[in-house]
């Protein structure tokens, strides 16, 4: 028994199947008691007020819209490698989560810029490059749509992932070189404040902890939304190769 | 190789007028900032080199899908990849001549188009400089997207959507580089990445142009 037993996508249905039910409860009753907690049951910042709760919905996206486009980056080098369709498949089916993600992350950054920083837009690195992952996904996406023969999609795709991946991390870098910014760095995991020194910077465990069930349950719910979804395509595809047989019979 | 090389600028410069159409687009381009941002000197002077290399990125974008899809459709490709050269070379000659027929004439052009929109005078020789070396860049870069896209009937959008996410860092560095070149501020760091990014892609990016080119070929 091992990982590559889900290549095959017979096995990869009849396992996820069996799992995706207990995941959509778990997921879906996380980000609800996450959000709930965070939104109603939490002091307000003494400084930012009731606007700082968009935390809860913010930074899991932003967390996930980057672990979609590294679990893409996977996905396509296992497809590139051992070419498993499953593998082309799920990154197919994570792109649209993590452009949605992305949105969601853009969005709610916005809404809460405007009363902060009294702008919506800033031309901040950490806004700026994630514009740009934006943009990366939309390409990604346009590419797969475009092309219909899935093999040719599925390896010209893994390609564009691969380059894509090192010109994100370097536009990154660039971007930090060309604008210093006005977003705060992660007050989430400070080392500082791990260490202990520094106990004043830190994000207080009453903000932490539904902090951190809307960041596991945002995780559970992109892993099933992905199972979900490459589901449909196997089946997608299966409906397609049998509609090609039956037309070549009669 | 050579012959290759001449091969695809004699065609460049003899089919159909697609040799000087980047560096009118450039012209163009340039001509039309003043109208829509106004004519005052020192606005122009401020924002003349990020107007010039965004020009000549543009103009670049401009005759990508050329590059490939001309030789794409009178099957002259697959030829190519049955011969004997590999064919991570023949893309990087493509670039290449890509480069010398659209990239360098938008470097030799872009000192005039700088008078037009009041570059100062230390920015000259940092303008052509920055260009000369982010330009093969862009052409690499560009050569990838068109052998992405090369099989598709009408990619061109599409290369573009895909292409100008990947322009992001050169730009950058590029026109900071002629802009801090024209303020007479130090310039060796973006010129040290803008160096740094030409030289990855000309040696990594050719691998991911011929993998692509080998599946729209199968």
């Amino acid at each position: 028994m091992s990982l590559w037993d889900y290549a095959n996508p017979k096995k990869f249905l009849t396992t996820s199947e069996k799992v995706m039910p207990a995941l959509w409860v778990v997921s879906i009753a996380g980000m609800v008691i996450g959000l709930v907690w965070g939104f109603f049951f939490t002091p307000d910042d003494f400084r930012q007020g009731s606007t700082v709760k968009i935390i809860y919905l913010h930074v899991p996206s932003a967390l996930m819209a980057i672990n979609a486009w590294l679990m893409m980056l996977v996905a396509s080098l296992i497809w590139i490698v051992r070419r498993h369709h499953v593998s082309a498949l799920a990154a197919r089916a994570a792109a649209p989560v993590g452009v949605t993600m992305t949105l969601i992350a853009l969005v709610t950054g916005a809404i809460w810029g405007q009363p902060m920083w009294g702008t919506w837009w800033a031309w901040d690195p950490r806004l700026t490059s994630f514009l740009i992952l934006f943009l990366f996904y939309l390409g990604y996406i346009a590419l797969w749509e475009a092309i219909e023969d899935p093999d040719t999609a599925a390896d010209l795709t893994s390609v564009l992932c691969l380059v894509g991946s090192v010109f994100a991390i370097l536009s990154r870098y660039a971007v930090n070189f060309w604008n210093q910014g006005l977003h705060q760095g992660s007050s989430v995991f400070r080392a500082a404040a791990v260490a202990g020194t520094d106990t004043e910077e830190k994000v207080s465990n009453i903000f932490f902890a539904p902090l951190l069930v809307c960041m596991i349950s945002f995780a559970l719910f992109f892993i099933v939304l992905v199972l979900y979804r490459t589901g449909t395509e196997i089946r997608a595809r299966r409906a397609r190769a049998l509609m090609a047989r039956e037309r070549a019979q009669a | 190789m050579i012959a290759l090389l001449l091969r695809d600028i004699r065609l460049a410069m003899r089919a159909g007028g697609g040799f000087g159409l980047g560096l009118a687009f450039f012209l163009i381009v340039c001509t039309l900032v003043p109208f829509a941002i106004g004519p005052q000197p020192d606005l122009l002077a401020r924002v003349a080199p990020g107007v010039l290399w965004l020009g000549a990125l543009l103009a670049c974008l401009l005759s990508l899908d050329r590059m490939l899809a001309l030789d794409w459709e009178d099957g002259s490709l697959d030829l190519l990849a049955t011969a004997p050269l590999p064919l991570e070379a023949v893309v990087l000659i493509k670039a290449l001549a890509h480069w010398l027929t659209t990239g360098l004439p938008l470097v030799l052009a872009a000192p005039v188009l700088g008078v037009l929109l009041n570059l100062p005078v230390e920015g000259y020789g940092w303008l052509v400089l920055s260009l000369a070396v982010g330009t093969p860049a862009l052409s690499i870069i560009g050569g990838f997207g068109a052998a992405l896209t090369v099989g598709l009937k009408r990619g061109g959008l599409l290369l573009s959507l895909l292409v100008l996410p990947l322009y992001v860092p050169t730009l950058i560095f590029g026109a900071e580089l002629a802009r801090r070149g024209a303020e007479a501020q130090p310039t060796t760091t973006p010129l040290l990445m803008l160096a740094g990014i030409t030289a990855g892609c000309l040696a990594l990016l050719p691998l991911a142009s011929a993998a692509a080119l080998r599946v729209n070929l199968r």
